[in-house]
C-alpha cells in the first residue's frame, strides 16, 4: 500500500441561497482504507457527496484522485476517473434485465448495434456472483426484491475499475443475512486496494466495517478518529457536539387531559396494535428508523390511510376519519415530513400556501378576502419570526427553515388541538433548527397537544415530554423524559426489548 | 450596470415575449394594412374567434388543474347537433337547457373517471373524443342536422344578433371572460384549483378535495363546450357532424400560447384570452396581406415552440437545454 | 413475468373479438360469407398496414417518454412529396424509375421531419407533446401550401402494380407492416440502443448519469418515427395515387389508441412492439368485426373509445397495492 489518498477533498466550500451547507471540509481516503463519514441529517453529508460526485460545483477547494487534481463534471465524469456511487435511492430501469441494468451505459455490444447478450450476461453473473447473489442476471429488476435491487445497484459500482467507491446508507433495505455480504463485498474492495467511503446512522456498522471515522456537523469537519481506539460515545460527542449539553432542559409541561388517545391501531403490514395517549400541553417524541411506521400513524391519523383495527379519541370520544379534511374538522394538523412534496405548492406565494387549508373560510362574500389573508399571514410571519420579502414572494424562493415555518404557520393558523410534526428540521440550517425547536416547546406550554416524530435522537430527547420507541410497525418502549437516553434508546429502536416497560 | 439591464430586459422579454411578439405582429400588419387595426376588422377577428375562445376559457381549468381535455372538439359537435335536432322536437327553449344537461352529463364522467378514479386524463379524454363522435354519429344517424323554419327561429339571437351594435358572440365570451377570471382569480375554489394543478399532493396534505376540484374543472369545461355549441348552432341553423373536429389542438394551442403549463398549476383567463387574440389576429392578418388561412399554421407552429421554449429558458437561465 | 402477461393479454382480447364476432356474425350478419374467412383476414391485415406502420414508430417514442402529434401531417407532406415529384421536369428521363426516386425523397422528406421534431425536443428542452402540437399544425400548413386544397394525384400504373402486388395472396402493405414490426421488434430487444431507450424513458436521470446521450438517442426515435411515418405514406399512396391536404388528420389520435391499448405507458420506460401489433390487429378486427355485424362507424368510435378507458381503469386496478394505500 502506497502513501497517496485515493482520493482527497482540500477545504471544500459550497453555499446556497441562506445556507452554508459546506465550509471548508478537508477529507482523504487511503486506497484499501474504509473510512465511515458521519454526521446528522443537515451535517452536509449529501452535499459532500455531491461535489464529489459532479451533480453540484464546489465554490472554493479542490479534489484530488491519487493525489492528481480533478473537476467532476457530471456523475458519469466521476465514474470514469474512477469515483462510484451507490445511492441510498434506487435508480434502475425496472423493464430491463439486472445485468443490462448493470452495465447501463455500456451495453457490450456487436455488429449492427446488437447487444452482445453472451459477453453481459458472462460479465454480469460474474458479478453477482463476486456479490454472492443467487439469481439470474437474466431476471427482470422489476421482478426482484428491494435487497436485490440494491444488489444490482452495487454490482454497478463494481464495472469499472474504482479508485473510490462511496456507499451511502447502503444496508437501508438489507437483511442482517445480505448485510454480512455486503460487508464481505467491501472487505474484498479493501483488499484489492480501493479508497472506500462508508456513510451511515448506524455504529454497529461502523464500528464492524470500518478503519476511520470522520465526523461531519453543520457543514464543517470536526475530526477524524482511528475506529480501533475509540468508541461509540467519543463519536457520539464529535457529532453531537458540546451545543447539546449546553441547551436549555425541557420544562416539563403542565399536563392537561388527554387530548388524543389511539387504542390498538393497525394498518395492514405498515404497524400494528399501537396504542398510546397525547395530553395537552405535552410533547410526544416518535423515534426509531426509517420505515418503522411512524410516519404511516401520522398519516392515518390525518385521514390518509385507512386503519385496519383500532380506535381513535379525541378528548375522549371515538372518532373515525376517512379524509384530510375530516381530520382538520377534528383539530388534527400535520406538518409532513417532506416538505416540499407534501407540505408546500412551491409555485404559489407565502401568503397563499399559509391560508390553504381554511380558504373557504376566508370570504368577503364569493370572494377571497385580501385582508383576512393578509391579516394571517402578518399574525404568524411575526409569530414564527419568517424571513420573507413579502408575501407575493414565491415559497420555492425561500430557505429550508423559512418554508418549514410557513407549513407550521399554515397549521397553527387552523389553531388545532392536535399538532402532528414529521421530521420538523429536516435539511434545515442550524439556526432554524434551534428556533423551531423552541416554538415546540411554547406550543405545548400554550397547551397544544403536539407529536414530533423525527430520526434525529438529539431532537426527540431536545423536545420530548415522553419518547414513543419504535421498531417494525410496533411500538417497543414508551420512556419518560427522565428515563430516556441515547443508550436505551438505541437499544429500544434496534428492536431490543427491555424487561423495564413503561 | 449595462450588464444587468440587458439581463433585466432579456427576462422581461422572456416573461412577456408573447406580449411583446403580439404588438409587433399588430403594428406590422398594420403597417401593411390600414385596415388591420379598423373597428370593424376588431370586430370581426373577435367574433370569429368567439367559439375557439369559449372553448379555450373552460379548458384552462383543466389545463391549470394538471390535466388535458381533449374531447371539447367531438363534445361541441355532439352539443351542436343535439341543439339543432332537439329545436325543432321541443322547441329552442327547452332545447337549450337539455343540451347543456346532456354535455355536462358528458363533462361529469370525464370528471369523474379523471378525478374520482385517478385515470389519466390524456387518454381519458382521448378515448372519449372517439366515443363522443361515435355518440354524436348515432344520435344524428349521420345526417346533417338543419333547422326547418331558418328564417323564424330566435334561436339565431346567440350567433347572428347584435345588441347595442356589438355582435351577442363577443359579448357572450366577454361575459364568460369576466366571470371565469372572477372564479378563478378571486374566490377559494380558483385557489383550489392552483393548489391542486401546482402540487396535488400538497392540495390533498393541506385538505383539498382534489378529485372534486378536478371533477368541478371537467363540469365547467363542458359548460363553455356547451355554449360554444350553441353560439356555433345558432350562427349556422345547421351543422354537419364533423363541426368540432380538430378543435381540441386549437384550443390547447391557444391556452399553451397563452403562458399556461401542460404540467398545471400556472395560467391564467386573461393570459389565455390573449392567446386566442394572437391565434385570431394572426390568422386575419396574414389573410388581409393576402396569404392564404394555412399559413397561419406554420406561423402558430414557430410562435407556439418560441413562447414555450423562452419561459423554460428564462426558469432555468439557459437558453439551450443542457441534456447531453 | 409481468410483461409477457401484458403482451398476451391484448392477443387474449384479440382471440376474445374473433369468436365473438364469428358467433355474433352467425345470428347477425347480412353476408353469407364466415367472419374468419381467410380473405377477409387478408385484407384486415392490409387495412391495418398504414396505421400499423405508425404505431411502431410511436411505440419507440412512448417508451422513450416522448410522443409524436405530428404523425398525421408527416403521412401527408411525404406523400404529396412522393407523388409530386415523381412529376418533376428533372426526373422526366427516368422513365419508371423515377418511383424509386419519388419513394426515397418521401422516406427521406419523412426522416427531416422527424429530424426537426427531435432537435427541437432535445435543444430547446421544450416537451414533446407541445413541440410536435406545434409541428402537428406547421406540418399540415406545409401541405396546405403545397397545392392549396387541392388534391395532388399521380397515378403510375407500374407504382400501383407494385402497391398491389401480392406472395400467396399475401399484399405488398401487409408484407411491409409484417417485415416493419420484426426489424423495430429486433430494435427494441436486441439493440444497445433499443435497450437504452427503455432505460431513459424509465428514468431519464439515471441514464444519463450512466452516460447515455439522451438528446441525439431521443432525436434518432424521432427521425424513426419520421420515417416510418413516411414509409406508411408510401405504402398507401403508391396504390391509391391521390392524396387530399386534409389526408391523415386524426392518424396521431388512432395510433396512440392502438399503441396504448397495447399496453404502452404514457410515462415511458415499458412496451412492447409486438403488443403494438396485437393493439393495430384488435382496433381493426373491431371495426371490420362491428361492420360485420351490421354496425355503423359511428359504433365503432364509440366502442373503440370506451374500450380504451377500460383498458386503461383495469391497468389501474391491477397495479394498485391494496386498501393500505396512501390516499392522495
Amino acid at each position: 500500500m502506497t502513501d497517496i489518498p485515493a482520493l482527497r477533498l482540500q477545504d471544500i466550500v459550497k453555499t446556497f441561497p441562506g445556507v452554508r451547507a459546506l465550509d471548508g471540509v478537508s477529507f482523504q481516503v487511503m486506497p484499501g482504507e474504509v473510512h465511515a463519514l458521519l454526521g446528522e441529517n443537515g451535517a452536509g453529508k449529501s452535499t459532500l457527496m455531491k461535489v464529489l460526485g459532479g451533480i453540484h460545483q464546489p465554490d472554493e477547494g479542490k479534489i484530488f484522485i491519487a493525489e492528481q487534481p480533478a473537476i467532476m463534471k457530471s456523475p458519469l465524469d466521476a465514474k470514469s476517473k474512477g469515483v462510484v456511487f451507490i445511492h441510498q435511492e434506487l435508480s434502475l430501469a425496472d423493464e430491463l434485465s439486472a445485468a443490462e441494468n448493470i452495465y447501463l451505459g455500456e451495453l457490450p455490444r456487436k455488429s449492427f448495434g446488437r447487444v452482445d447478450w453472451k459477453t453481459l450476461y458472462e460479465k454480469s453473473d460474474a458479478i453477482l456472483a463476486r456479490l454472492k447473489c443467487s439469481f439470474d442476471s437474466r431476471k427482470l429488476v422489476g421482478d426482484l426484491s428491494i435487497a436485490n435491487k440494491q444488489m444490482v445497484e452495487i454490482a454497478r459500482a463494481l464495472t469499472v475499475d474504482a479508485k473510490a467507491v462511496i456507499f451511502d446508507e447502503p444496508t437501508a433495505s438489507l437483511t442482517d443475512a445480505e448485510k454480512v455480504v455486503l460487508f464481505d463485498v467491501i472487505n474484498d474492495l479493501r483488499s484489492d486496494g480501493v479508497g472506500v467511503v462508508y456513510i451511515s446512522h448506524r455504529m454497529d456498522e461502523i464500528f464492524t466495517i470500518s478503519d476511520k471515522i470522520s465526523v461531519l456537523r453543520d457543514g464543517s469537519y470536526r475530526g477524524s478518529l482511528v475506529t480501533a481506539d475509540t468508541d461509540e460515545d467519543e463519536v457520539t460527542k464529535l457529532m453531537i457536539g458540546r451545543s447539546l449539553d449546553s441547551e436549555n432542559p425541557i420544562v416539563p409541561a403542565k399536563k392537561g387531559p388527554i387530548a388524543l388517545e389511539v387504542q390498538g391501531l393497525s394498518c395492514g403490514d405498515l404497524f400494528q396494535n399501537v396504542s398510546f395517549k397525547v395530553h395537552e400541553g405535552e410533547v410526544v417524541g416518535f423515534y426509531g428508523l426509517v420505515g418503522a411506521g411512524r410516519t404511516e400513524i401520522a398519516e392515518t391519523l390525518f385521514g390518509l390511510r385507512a386503519p385496519s383495527a383500532g380506535k381513535i379519541l379525541l378528548e375522549g370520544k371515538e372518532v373515525k376519519i376517512a379524509s384530510p379534511i375530516e381530520a382538520i374538522g377534528h383539530g388534527i394538523s400535520l406538518v409532513p415530513e417532506d416538505r416540499k412534496g407534501q407540505g408546500l405548492v412551491l409555485g404559489m406565494n407565502c401568503k397563499d400556501n399559509m391560508t390553504l387549508p381554511q380558504i373557504s373560510d376566508l370570504t368577503a362574500g364569493p370572494f377571497v378576502s385580501d385582508g383576512a389573508e393578509v391579516a394571517i399571514f402578518d399574525q404568524y410571519r411575526d409569530r414564527l419570526q419568517i424571513k420573507t420579502p413579502g408575501w407575493r414572494q414565491k415559497v420555492g424562493n425561500l430557505s429550508g427553515g423559512n418554508q418549514q415555518k410557513i407549513v407550521i404557520g399554515k397549521w397553527l393558523s387552523m389553531a388545532p388541538k392536535v399538532l402532528i410534526v414529521d421530521e420538523p428540521t429536516r435539511g434545515i440550517d442550524v439556526g432554524s433548527k434551534a428556533e423551531i425547536h423552541n416554538l415546540i416547546r411554547d406550543l405545548a406550554s400554550q397547551g397544544y397537544a403536539v407529536i414530533v416524530i423525527s430520526s434525529e435522537m438529539p431532537e426527540v430527547l431536545r423536545v420530548s415530554d415522553r419518547v414513543v420507541a419504535m421498531f417494525h410497525g410496533e411500538i417497543i418502549r414508551e420512556f419518560t423524559s427522565d428515563e430516556v437516553n441515547e443508550d436505551n434508546l438505541v437499544q429500544a429502536i434496534s428492536g431490543i426489548r427491555t424487561t423495564k416497560v413503561a | 450596470m449595462a450588464e444587468t439591464r440587458a439581463k433585466t430586459i432579456g427576462q422581461f422579454l422572456a416573461r412577456q415575449g408573447i406580449l411583446v411578439a403580439f404588438v409587433l405582429f399588430m403594428i406590422g400588419f398594420a403597417l401593411a394594412n390600414g385596415r388591420f387595426l379598423g373597428i370593424d376588422n376588431i370586430m370581426g377577428v373577435v367574433r370569429s374567434s368567439a367559439i375557439l375562445g369559449v372553448i379555450a376559457l373552460g379548458v384552462t381549468f383543466v389545463v391549470i388543474s394538471g390535466n388535458l381535455d381533449l374531447s371539447v372538439g367531438s363534445m361541441m359537435s355532439f352539443s351542436t347537433i343535439v341543439v339543432l335536432d332537439l329545436h325543432d322536437k321541443i322547441g329552442p327553449a327547452l332545447a337549450i337547457p337539455a343540451m347543456f344537461a346532456m354535455t355536462m352529463a358528458l363533462g361529469a364522467l370525464i370528471g369523474f373517471l379523471v378525478g374520482y378514479l385517478k385515470l389519466n386524463s390524456l387518454i381519458v379524454t382521448l378515448g372519449m373524443l372517439s366515443a363522443i363522435h361515435g355518440l354524436t354519429l348515432t344520435y344524428s344517424g349521420g345526417k346533417n342536422m338543419d333547422i326547418d323554419d331558418k328564417a323564424g327561429t330566435w334561436f339565431s339571437f346567440f350567433g347572428q344578433d347584435s345588441v347595442l351594435g356589438i355582435p351577442v358572440p363577443i359579448l357572450v365570451i366577454a361575459l364568460l371572460a369576466v366571470l371565469l377570471s372572477l372564479l378563478l382569480s378571486r374566490t377559494p375554489f380558483g385557489r383550489k384549483v392552483y393548489a391542486v394543478g401546482g402540487n396535488g399532493v400538497a392540495a390533498t396534505f393541506s385538505g383539498i378535495p382534489r378529485a372534486r376540484v378536478v371533477f368541478m374543472c371537467y363540469l365547467i369545461s363542458a359548460f363553455c363546450v356547451a355554449v360554444a355549441g350553441l353560439l356555433q348552432a345558432s350562427r349556422s341553423l345547421g351543422s354537419q357532424n364533423t363541426v368540432g373536429q380538430g378543435t381540441e389542438l386549437d384550443v390547447l394551442a391557444a391556452v399553451i400560447l397563452g403562458g399556461a403549463s401542460l404540467l398545471g398549476g400556472s395560467g391564467t383567463i386573461f393570459k389565455t384570452v390573449i392567446g386566442v387574440l394572437i391565434l385570431g389576429f394572426i390568422q386575419n392578418g396574414l389573410l388581409l396581406v393576402g396569404l392564404a388561412f394555412y399559413v397561419q399554421y406554420v406561423v402558430t407552429w414557430v410562435i407556439i415552440i418560441l413562447a414555450v421554449w423562452l419561459d423554460i429558458a428564462a426558469k432555468r437561465g439557459r437558453l439551450l437545454s443542457p441534456i447531453a | 413475468m409481468k410483461p409477457y402477461l401484458k403482451q398476451s393479454a391484448i392477443w387474449g382480447f384479440v382471440v376474445l373479438e374473433l369468436i365473438f364476432f364469428s358467433v355474433a356474425g352467425e345470428f347477425l350478419s347480412l353476408s353469407d360469407k364466415a367472419f374468419m374467412d381467410l380473405d377477409n383476414m387478408l385484407l384486415l391485415f392490409k387495412q391495418s398496414a398504414p396505421i400499423g406502420i405508425i404505431a411502431l414508430g410511436m411505440t419507440v417514442v412512448m417508451i422513450n417518454g416522448n410522443i409524436d402529434l405530428s404523425v398525421g401531417a408527416i403521412f401527408a407532406l411525404c406523400a404529396i412529396i412522393m407523388l409530386d415529384s415523381m412529376k418533376w421536369p428533372i426526373f422526366a428521363g427516368l422513365g419508371d424509375w423515377v418511383i424509386l426516386v419519388g419513394w426515397l425523397l418521401a422516406l427521406l422528406s419523412g426522416m427531416v421531419l422527424g429530424l426537426i421534431n427531435g432537435l427541437i425536443v432535445w435543444k430547446t428542452g421544450v416537451d414533446a407533446f407541445i413541440v410536435t402540437l406545434g409541428s402537428m399544425l406547421g406540418y399540415r400548413g406545409l401541405v396546405f401550401m403545397y397545392n392549396g386544397e387541392n388534391p395532388t394525384s399521380n397515378l403510375n400504373w407500374t407504382m400501383v402494380d407494385i402497391a398491389e402486388a401480392d406472395i400467396l395472396g399475401i399484399e405488398t402493405p401487409t408484407i411491409v407492416f409484417v417485415i416493419c414490426t420484426i426489424l423495430v421488434w429486433l430494435l427494441m430487444t436486441r439493440t444497445v440502443h433499443g435497450r437504452n431507450a427503455y432505460a431513459i424513458g424509465d428514468n431519464r436521470e439515471a441514464a444519463v448519469n450512466a452516460g447515455i446521450r439522451v438528446g441525439p438517442h431521443m432525436v434518432w426515435n424521432f427521425v424513426l418515427i419520421g420515417f416510418l411515418a413516411a414509409l406508411s405514406a408510401v405504402v398507401f399512396y403508391s396504390a391509391s395515387g391521390s392524396v387530399n391536404p386534409n389526408d391523415g388528420t386524426l392518424y396521431e389520435l388512432w395510433v396512440i389508441t392502438a399503441v396504448v391499448l397495447g399496453g404502452t405507458k404514457l410515462t415511458g420506460g415499458s412496451g412492447s412492439v409486438i403488443a403494438t401489433f396485437g393493439g393495430v390487429i384488435a382496433i381493426q378486427l373491431l371495426r371490420k368485426g362491428l361492420g360485420h355485424i351490421g354496425a355503423d362507424t359511428a359504433m365503432v368510435n364509440l366502442v373503440i373509445g370506451l374500450i380504451l378507458i377500460a383498458v386503461l381503469f383495469l391497468d389501474r386496478q391491477l397495479n394498485r397495492k391494496g386498501k393500505e394505500e396512501l390516499r392522495t
